[in-house]
């Protein structure tokens, strides 16, 4: 090959590359090693990773829930042709991925009760900052009341995004049953935001943020567990312009979180500023019915400097395996896990009142705030000891947990995990 | 039998990998009262759903109702249906589509790696913070940098978090400068990125050589300038031969350098964005370091930064303790974080994963014979297609099809179009802007010369096929699973769901 490009050496090939910046040496890293030797490097890493032991009973959520995944649907989701394809720019020879995108879109536009729903985005807080933009976009503000009970990791990317335009961020405190207080705020806003459950596990009253957001002109954001909507209202039925999520519970391993998935639906309204892909039905030249991403001069290799999102690659992969997840638990099997959910996080909270303890989320889905007499790090740390992952730490109450009960959590490791911390406290 | 509709039920054949036929959707194939859930015996006691009052759903969702048998049929066809990499060559330009090594995927799927709640206390992680300390170091070695957050999820969310530094280091410096510089023939992304970071993008136009015209930067450069976003090489395939002084000229007005890693396969090894005096470096690692693409996602881009701008990173970052237990670190000057938890982890793994299997000299060897691979393609078809621009390529390069179009009306869409059916997937088409009728081809170092000879050989062919009987690209591609689409019939009734299908006039 080099000899037909008449050079004698690969060198040859970078002669052009100015000298003084070449690597004259190199690079500082290990030799190379068998896949064998890199996996057993792994194994080594994973083994210290004593939080991944299969005993370990997690009742930790924060917006990464441990589900039962099933069989099928990872070993569907794993097929290579999904992997290792590229974004369907070819649509002739992108099919499935095409039609599996167009099947997502609308599992989650009927989850939310939206009119449609985009092909993904990173993570549930990049969706909510996309939301953001794109209200930005509509109304032409670029204020944002932002409910206290979003989840802080979430409102700190909005923040961080939001400093590149000067976005001004308020954020409404919460009561004591961890639900938002909104007091009256006046003016115009670009964007109400409140989370249906909320960070705390509370089902915030999404009719009062309705009228907040009317109040000021401002789209309302909606920020949804989509688990919880096979028990609860749908969002888009509540008023909600825009509903966002983090899908990591439809099917996606808890991955020390990520890759995960970020859902987005919205009203036809904004149709032309929803950020990233969306595939839509055509036919082809024989006149079958066939899929291809569509609106595309929405988008950022088109609009360039004018475009209102930056999104090229987002979560593909994972949007399939949440469409197949979702199919493999079915129309019954869906709404009973999010009933499981329900009754496996209140029959902890019923237990853990029974021993004294307040539980302060009201009404709550499936996760809640407990305060403790002692400090929460101190019982956490006892109980990882003894198999448990005893929720998360709440931010600036060192006496509280956060914690969660899903479909994959038994009565006895309820009772256990009850039992030890009323030897804790 | 209780079936709803034409395609209820589905059926367990093949018909639409050897025939014609198009795949019913799920919902087609739903039928009420199917199921493939099967939920654990718990024990857990139902509690009232009274609490949750007004907020009680309606009217359910309605998720398809199917076995699991037909189940894995779909998804299973839907599958075949789609080209990828494990089947061919993906030439597809500025994608970097290589071949992604089997053995990460065991990675990816070990307990002690999948199994991790993000929220686990530090002692029980520490498996998990070598990993990202370990890929950290990597990454900087391979980039000349002193630290890299490795939160961002994908190249552009890389290029917005390297732009907020880039505002923060001039806000420490109580400078507020408003201009970005972009060459003409950079990613969409970078304007985009741009401006939602809060700067205006100020186009530089190329010389005809192909590369930044420094003469006409030169006239851009003021004390309005916060900096400059380059690849290199850059979007036509070519190295910035004078990037050291186009960088002391932004660096003269205190403005800093962003190197847009999408082109780092062309020179892992042999130049490191560091020494060409880059401040700021993201890797695409679903190119470059091999992580499955995922047909559009996950990706991951880690972001790289000079001393200097260390401390405004986003946190929290992996740093060792003195005892050598690993902690989390947040940076005093901090952006704040760009993702809701440390980045997609276990992309982050494989890619470290495919490091440490090639080692230092694997993967300057990558570089190596991408390079060659991309030479030597166009070399077997610069008799059939324009190269506007000469001398050695890097990894990739930009054939024309406009002398093809000029005298037989041949597009490169056709030519794209007409290479699906020759098995191989298109390259890149219409990009970068700067040349007309752009076929953007970027082989990767993982096809072998004769897949090469295999693709310029139905270059060739189609190339004559323009010159003799131009209407049949027209056509093309026949044997597809689809043929080509009406694109502009999506764009004008966009129906996005099943349930805009339904409510519309079938498509068929």
């Amino acid at each position: 090959m080099l000899a037909d490009l008449g050079m004698g050496s690969l060198e040859d090939l970078f002669a052009h590359v100015p000298k003084e910046i070449r690597l004259q040496r190199p690079l500082a890293l290990e030799k190379g090693r068998s896949e064998f030797e890199v996996r057993e490097w792994f194994s080594g890493m994973a083994r210290r990773n004593s939080a991944a032991r299969r005993d370990l009973v997690i009742f930790a959520g924060g917006g990464a829930y441990d589900h039962d995944l099933s069989s099928a649907a990872r070993a569907l989701g794993g097929q290579s042709a999904f992997v290792t394809a590229y974004t369907p720019y070819q649509p002739e020879v992108s099919q499935g991925v095409l039609q599996a995108l167009f099947e997502y879109q609308t599992l989650v536009a009927r989850i939310f009760g939206t009119d449609v729903a985009n092909a993904s985005l990173y993570d549930g807080a990049a969706a909510l900052v996309e939301a953001v933009n794109l209200a930005v976009g509509a109304t032409g503000s670029s204020r944002v009341i932002a409910s206290g009970g979003v989840n802080p990791a979430y409102l700190e990317t909005l923040a961080t995004f939001g400093a590149g335009r000067s976005l001004e961020l308020e954020v409404a405190a919460t009561d004591e049953r961890e639900a938002t207080a909104w007091g009256a705020p006046s003016g115009q806003a670009a964007a109400v935001v409140v989370g249906y459950p909320n960070y705390f596990g509370t089902i915030e009253d999404v009719a009062e943020a309705r009228t907040v957001a009317n109040d000021l002109g401002a789209l309302l954001v909606v920020v949804a567990d989509p688990v919880a909507l096979g028990l609860l209202e749908a969002p888009g039925a509540l008023g909600a312009d825009i509903v966002v999520g983090e899908g990591q519970s439809l099917g996606i391993p808890l991955s020390f979180g990520g890759p995960y998935l970020g859902l987005f639906g919205a009203s036809t309204r904004y149709l032309r500023l929803i950020p990233g892909r969306l595939v839509g039905e055509t036919v082809d030249a024989d006149g079958r019915t066939a899929f291809v991403t569509t609106l595309r001069t929405r988008e950022q290799d088109i609009r360039r400097e004018r475009a209102t999102s930056n999104v090229c690659t987002n979560q593909t992969l994972m949007a399939i395996q949440a469409a197949i997840h979702l199919s493999w638990l079915g129309k019954e099997g869906y709404q009973e896990v999010s009933r499981r959910c329900y009754n496996a996080a209140h029959y902890l909270a019923s237990r853990l009142e029974t021993i004294g303890l307040r539980v302060s989320s009201a009404p709550f889905f499936r996760e809640f705030v407990v305060e403790l007499p002692i400090p929460a790090e101190a019982v956490r740390s006892r109980l990882f000891d003894q198999g448990f992952l005893a929720g998360l730490a709440v931010r600036g109450r060192p006496n509280h947990l956060l914690l969660t009960a899903t479909e994959a959590h038994t009565r006895e490791e309820i009772d256990r995990f009850s039992d030890l911390i009323a030897k804790e406290i | 039998m209780p079936v709803t509709g034409d395609h209820a039920g589905g059926r367990a054949s093949s018909a639409p990998l050897v025939g014609r036929e198009s795949e019913p959707t799920i919902f087609e194939l739903s039928v009420p009262g199917r199921l493939a859930y099967y939920a654990r015996s718990t024990g857990v006691p139902e509690w009232p759903a009274s609490e949750i009052g007004a907020h009680l759903r309606r009217e359910p969702a309605e998720l398809p109702e199917v076995s699991e048998r037909d189940l894995v049929a779909h998804f299973t066809r839907l599958a075949a249906r789609n080209y990828s990499v494990d089947v061919g060559s993906y030439p597809l330009g500025s994608c970097t589509m290589k071949y992604n090594p089997k053995f990460a995927d065991e990675v990816a799927e070990m307990e002690g790696i999948s199994r991790v709640h993000p929220g686990t206390p530090e002692r029980a992680i520490q498996g998990w913070l070598e990993i990202l300390s370990s890929l950290e170091s990597y990454i900087c070695t391979i980039t000349g940098m002193a630290a890299a957050t490795l939160q961002p999820p994908a190249g552009a969310a890389g290029e917005l978090t390297g732009l907020l530094l880039m505002k923060a280091y001039h806000r420490s410096k109580k400078r507020d400068p408003r201009k970005v510089l972009i060459p003409d023939s950079a990613h969409g992304t970078n304007p985009a990125s741009v401006t939602l970071a809060g700067f205006e993008a100020v186009t530089v136009p190329s010389g005809p050589d192909g590369l930044v015209s420094v003469e006409a930067l030169r006239s851009l450069i003021d004390g309005d300038i916060a900096g400059i976003m380059l690849t290199n090489p850059n979007t036509l395939g070519l190295f910035e031969t004078k990037i050291v002084e186009i960088l002391e000229l932004v660096h003269g007005v205190d403005g800093l350098a962003y190197y847009d890693g999408a082109n780092l396969n062309a020179i892992v090894g042999v130049v490191r964005p560091g020494d060409m005096g880059f401040d700021i470096v993201h890797s695409n690692l679903h190119k470059t370091f091999a992580t499955p693409h995922g047909g559009g996602g996950p990706g991951a881009g880690p972001v790289a930064v000079a001393e200097k701008l260390v401390r405004f990173l986003p946190g929290p970052l992996v740093r060792r303790e003195t005892g050598g237990d690993l902690r989390w670190h947040y940076p005093e000057e901090s952006i704040g974080r760009v993702h809701g938890f440390y980045g997609n982890a276990v992309v982050l793994a494989r890619a470290l994963a495919f490091m440490r299997y090639l080692g230092g000299e694997g993967l300057k060897r990558m570089s190596e014979l991408a390079v060659l691979n991309a030479n030597w393609l166009r070399w077997r078809i610069q008799d059939s297609y324009t190269i506007p621009y000469g001398g050695v390529c890097m990894h990739e390069f930009v054939a024309s099809a406009s002398s093809i179009k000029k005298s037989s009306g041949v597009r490169a869409l056709d030519i794209a179009k007409s290479l699906l059916e020759e098995g191989f997937h298109a390259p890149t088409v219409y990009f970068p802007l700067v040349v007309e009728e752009a076929l953007m081809f970027e082989p990767t170092e993982t096809e072998s010369p004769q897949t090469l000879a295999g693709l310029a050989d139905s270059l060739i062919r189609l190339a004559v096929i323009a010159s003799e009987n131009p209407e049949l690209l027209a056509e093309r591609p026949l044997r597809t699973p689809v043929r080509r689409l009406d694109e502009a019939r999506a764009a004008r009734k966009p129906v996005l769901t099943e349930d805009q299908r339904t409510a519309a006039p079938s498509a068929s």
